[in-house]
């Protein structure tokens, strides 16, 4: 806290977890996202792709580990994976590790098919960290899981489709009419979060954060490149660049999404008072819960 | 059983922020950080306002968020319900904090000082680097509730195992004991009165009461 910061009432923005930690969901998704969408990669494909998909996630847990106050005790984050989602998502950072290097080394099927679930894993810790965290109104509505989830896989096809055009190799259209649903239930996901937030109450600084990145995201990040995509399906080949295009627009998306997310919209509870004080002969008042959109009880 | 619980009653806080000072004071902690803080919440239009302190802090949820995210075990739950953290095994994270819906959690990087660039001697002599860069809170002083019932004393009765923010109050305001004990300061006080929890529909079980009026 700032130390000439009066203590507030209404919902301030969190100070505890800044940029850093968004690239941690930013690269843990991307990666494991990439790592999913290797595995349904041709095999001559399949090592740089696990490879950049390992070094997403490395990228994203370097940031985190910068964040930490104690960093050089770091190794205390596996102590808890009975309730803890911060440990449960750093175990099984170990075996995806070594599981997807085995797969690109090797190219066997069962460890890439191991490496994409450990990969899928590591993505829904990721999502469950989010909910875990009760404090962010933003962040605990249970609508955010599948948002993550979601755009994480989004993200990894997205980055094969273009990685594999980009080095001269091409996506299976099966890969390019995965992402064109995926995007779609993206977008789906989205707007069933931003509604239940609206329903469950939110502080209003989130869903202002939240409703300025409604139509670029939607609009760029999903629909546009859903177009475009359909659009190169039967040309194949001959759109490459175009749907290059889209597909970073998709990835960016995500990025810009999570990035909001983590580092824009995460109002605290702030205060609330569900009754008020009766002194002397004063009126009865009602409660009141400042900053929230919803001023409902408690 | 033990249960240690707290009542506030708003309507005799005036908002004079001596628990905040006494805190302080108690627990050393650093400038910006209050372990206890006194809100002050307006509400209403001209002529019909009125104004309320509420003091906060950590409210030792007996289901606490932040014992449960904790990656590195910090954070506890004693059988008399106090959360703590063990500054010795905390990564500082940041987890807690996100988590606890009462803002109650601090986390300092970097030395600060009250007065001017340099400690003062206070400041010097209690200094502890163990609680740099992890998370601390409010501990409901839990010293002294030790060390006053290993010398026969009553938490919540005897000023010297009661949490420094209960013995500064100047209205009496607070009022602190076991609540699984009917005959204590707070379950009567809480069995008396009427009474809401902080953000209660969150499922925390916070264990500070804040009593808004007579039953």
């Amino acid at each position: 806290m700032n130390r000439n910061q009066p203590p507030s009432v209404r919902p301030w923005h969190q100070t505890n977890w800044d940029w850093r930690a968004s690239l941690n969901f930013i690269g843990g998704g991307t990666g494991t996202g990439l790592l999913i969408a290797a595995a349904f990669a041709e095999r001559g494909t399949y090592m740089g792709l696990a490879l950049g998909a390992l070094a997403c996630v490395a990228f994203g847990l370097f940031w985190v580990w910068m964040e930490i106050g104690r960093p050089w005790r770091a190794i205390n984050v596996v102590f808890h994976p009975q309730t803890s989602w911060m440990t449960r998502e750093s175990i099984v950072a170990g075996p995806l590790f070594v599981v997807a290097l085995a797969a690109a080394w090797t190219g066997s099927v069962w460890l890439v098919t191991g490496a994409a679930i450990l990969g899928a894993l590591f993505l829904f810790c990721q999502a469950r960290i989010l909910k875990a965290s009760k404090g962010i109104p933003a962040w605990r509505e249970p609508a955010i899981v599948p948002l993550v989830i979601a755009t994480g896989i989004a993200e990894g096809a997205g980055l094969a489709i273009a990685a594999l055009a980009v080095t001269g190799n091409l996506a299976s259209r099966w890969l390019i009419a995965t992402l064109v649903v995926v995007l779609i239930v993206r977008d789906l996901m989205w707007r069933q979060y931003r509604r239940a937030l609206a329903r469950n109450g939110a502080p209003k600084g989130a869903l202002e954060v939240l409703a300025s990145i409604d139509l670029p995201f939607s609009l760029v990040g999903n629909w546009g490149p859903v177009v475009i995509l359909l659009a190169a399906i039967p040309e194949y080949g001959a759109a490459n660049a175009l749907a290059v295009i889209a597909c970073i627009a998709a990835v960016g998306a995500g990025w810009y999404l999570k990035f909001t997310i983590v580092a824009r919209a995460a109002f605290n509870q702030g205060f609330a008072l569900p009754a008020v004080p009766i002194r002397g002969t004063g009126k009865r008042m009602a409660g009141t819960k400042p900053g929230w959109e919803k001023p409902a009880q408690g | 059983m033990t249960r240690w619980a707290m009542s506030i009653d708003l309507r005799a806080c005036v908002g004079c922020q001596t628990c905040t000072t006494s805190c302080r004071h108690a627990n050393a902690t650093p400038p910006g950080v209050q372990w206890r803080k006194v809100l002050d919440v307006e509400q209403g239009e001209f002529p019909d306002v009125k104004r309320t302190f509420v003091p906060v802090g950590c409210m030792h949820c007996a289901d606490p968020p932040c014992m449960h995210v904790c990656p590195s075990t910090a954070t506890k739950q004693r059988p008399d319900g106090i959360v703590t953290i063990d500054y010795d095994l905390c990564i500082g994270c940041g987890y807690c904090a996100v988590a606890c819906p009462y803002q109650a959690r601090h986390i300092v990087h970097e030395r600060d000082f009250a007065y001017g660039d340099g400690p003062t001697r206070s400041e010097d002599a209690r200094f502890d680097e163990k609680r740099m860069s992890v998370a601390t809170k409010c501990t409901w002083c839990v010293d002294r509730i030790d060390d006053g019932l290993a010398k026969g004393l009553t938490p919540g009765v005897d000023p010297e195992a009661t949490p420094a923010c209960v013995n500064s109050c100047i209205t009496n305001a607070y009022t602190f004991g076991n609540l699984d004990d009917p005959e204590s300061n707070v379950s009567k006080k809480v069995a008396g009165t009427e009474w809401f929890r902080m953000h209660e529909e969150l499922g925390t079980d916070p264990h500070i009461f804040y009593v808004v009026d007579d039953k």
